[in-house]
């Protein structure tokens, strides 16, 4: 990069931040570093993790197909736990994919330049999480291809029987549709320019499919005035939103009656979980891709301490509801509801609330010491930690406040069967072959923002 | 001459160095038909002295459009079409509509706004833009000059004027 004019614009510089890309990088350096993996073969370590993927996912294939063949009477559920791993499954992929939104859309208005290494995949994330997501609700209606056109307000030959617009579950319907689509387009709003950056290194038949997929784009000032424009507001209108959908997630338990799920405290507490086990995620993926394509200096370390910065503060933002929980059980009075708080810690279920305590309250603390917040290593563990005890948070909620009915004949276990396993290992596939697609075949990182923040933030400058 | 055809470009490694040359070249009475950057830069549409972006303004009325349709839908058909008492609540229960309300107008703002976007910049998957210079998506400023448009200019006028502002390279390039 030749910088020829600090007399008369100096860049703004700062000793105290670090460098968010490193390396001495110029702007054709972040084209080539970024634009050879899409162009190049594929590598070794992409196709082993690309045949891993498939192959779980073929193998939980197998429990989808049984799924629909024989009815959702293959999984575990019985008449006290009528709910299990499927939503336990729905609400942690959702949780997942609000890390995305908040990387790309809350932090763009907050101005927080970090965002431009890491915001591509993990708005790509959040895709690939709520199609995840959304499986499980579809399939749980047992014909979802009747099923999933019921679920929205379209006349019918019911005698014009409408959805219930009162129910949260409905709510929900709106609310992940709505998330999907807008993550989507804003997704691919900032695709285009990158898109057009690989047609005009291309020949051929690349050449004709990025340029389909840049739509045209020719970088004009104009083009950019509008693209910055749109951007703005969709961060904007996605800010709210991301907000709304765990919100409405959480009142799918909040608005019931059950002990344990009667909570008001359910949705800042959800958003938080969210967020969370997201940036957790976020990491789990960042930690993986920036190895297995070299990105190094475009994903610092001081990226990865950011990101645990957030995980610090989500992690107590869910501590802190968990022991208000607690407090507000004991404090109400109401013996079903102090019974089962008291039967989540000591019940038949507190292994799994105690692995929820120390995955989610206790692990993200040490990321206090910054010899472990800087460590890689350390950082990869407790990234795959934390999601561990977001999912038992999850089944914790769900599980035993259901299982113990509120007449003890009723009272019942949860066992999961092999096809409740093989249908979250199917996710687990899906969500994995779609992120390594990606990962070749789009540019991971959004090359065009991480030329707009080269000239002030990156190490070369701030020499 | 033919408008629209034969340009001088002029092209700029820098940013800070590409918004002086706006200005400057534009002091100069020379018209700018375009600048291409591979990034946005913040502050260059000022110097191009272009108008600000009308797309908020489509946004809000793509998301009142949402507001208006959601509680119209929800209350026809819970309220006037098949009216049924669910949990105790009015037929008509406002407060239980906000959610899908909310929704739909950021539904309909969000996309209505890109749709918008799209039409105006002309964004399609089979749009043939032309490219005035093939490193203006990589690392380079390109900045357009429409022969025809400066008609009383000499032509090696505007080509020192170009350089003088600090472009790295000056070049012709013409479509047919």
């Amino acid at each position: 990069m030749q910088v020829t004019s600090h007399d008369q614009n100096p860049p703004v510089t700062s000793s105290v931040r670090e460098p968010l890309v490193t390396g001495g990088k110029t702007y054709g350096d972040v084209t080539y570093d970024i634009a050879r993996h899409v162009e190049g073969a594929p590598t070794k370590s992409w196709m082993i993790g690309l045949a891993v993927s498939i192959s779980v996912l073929l193998l939980g294939g197998l429990a989808l197909v049984t799924t629909l063949w024989e009815g959702i009477g293959t999984w575990g559920l019985n008449k006290t736990v009528g709910w299990a791993w499927d939503i336990t499954n729905f609400v942690w992929w959702v949780g997942i994919g609000h890390a995305g939104t908040l990387i790309s859309a809350v932090l763009l208005l907050f101005r927080q330049k970090w965002r431009t290494s890491i915001n591509r995949a993990a708005e790509a994330m959040t895709i690939f999480a709520v199609m995840c997501a959304a499986l499980f609700p579809l399939i749980h209606m047992g014909r979802p291809w009747i099923g999933a056109i019921w679920v929205f307000p379209l006349p019918n030959t019911f005698g014009s029987l409408w959805v219930n617009f009162n129910s949260p579950l409905l709510w929900d319907v709106f609310a992940i549709s709505t998330y999907f689509s807008v993550s989507l387009v804003f997704w691919y709003i900032g695709l285009i320019p990158d898109f057009a950056t690989i047609r005009d290194r291309a020949t051929g038949l690349r050449k004709n499919i990025y340029g389909a997929l840049s739509m045209g784009w020719d970088g004009a000032a104009r083009s950019w005035m509008r693209y910055e424009s749109v951007s703005l507001i969709l961060a904007g209108l996605a800010t709210p939103l991301v907000l709304s959908v765990h919100t409405i997630v959480s009142m799918d338990f909040a608005t019931s009656v059950i002990p344990g799920w009667h909570t008001t405290i359910f949705p800042p507490y959800f958003v938080a979980g969210a967020i969370f086990s997201g940036f957790a995620m976020v990491l789990t993926l960042m930690i993986i891709t920036r190895k297995l394509f070299k990105l190094e200096n475009y994903i610092t370390i001081g990226h990865i301490e950011l990101m645990n910065i957030v995980i610090i503060i989500t992690g107590s933002i869910v501590g802190i509801a968990y022991i208000t929980e607690l407090f507000v059980a004991w404090y109400s009075g109401v013996p079903g509801e102090q019974y089962a708080f008291l039967n989540r810690i000591s019940g038949p279920y507190a292994w799994a609330y105690w692995i929820m305590m120390t995955c989610n309250v206790i692990s993200p603390q040490v990321f206090w010491i910054k010899k472990i917040r800087t460590s890689i290593v350390a950082t990869f563990i407790l990234s795959i930690v934390v999601n561990i005890g977001m999912w038992f948070e999850r089944f914790v909620i769900i599980v035993t406040s259901l299982h113990r009915d509120y007449l003890p004949s009723s009272w019942a276990m949860f066992y999961p069967t092999i096809y409740d396993v093989g249908l979250y290992l199917f996710t687990f596939g899906l969500f994995f072959t779609l992120f390594l697609l990606f990962a070749k075949f789009f540019p991971v990182i959004n090359m065009s923002e991480i030329k707009a923040v080269l000239k002030s933030s990156s190490d070369k400058t701030n020499k | 001459m033919e408008r629209d055809k034969n340009f001088i470009l002029g092209i700029y490694e820098d940013e800070d160095v590409l918004k002086n040359a706006v200005s400057t070249v534009r002091e100069s009475g020379i018209k700018i038909h375009e600048v291409y950057t591979p990034y946005p830069i913040h502050g260059l549409e000022d110097v191009l002295g272009y108008k600000r972006s009308r797309l908020p303004i489509a946004a809000f009325l793509f998301g009142m459009l949402g507001t208006s349709l959601a509680l119209t839908m929800q209350i026809y058909m819970l309220g006037i079409d098949w009216p049924m008492i669910i949990g105790g609540k009015d037929h008509i229960a406002l407060p239980a509509f906000i959610p899908v309300t909310f929704e739909l107008t950021v539904l309909l703002a969000a996309f209505g706004m890109v749709g918008v976007f799209f039409v105006t910049t002309n964004l399609k998957p089979w749009a043939q833009p032309r490219i005035f210079d093939e490193r203006s998506t990589d690392d380079k400023h390109v900045m357009a000059i429409d022969i025809a448009n400066n008609a009383s200019l000499e032509l090696d006028r505007i080509k020192d004027v170009l350089r003088g502002s600090g472009a790295v390279e000056v070049n012709n390039k013409n479509f047919d």
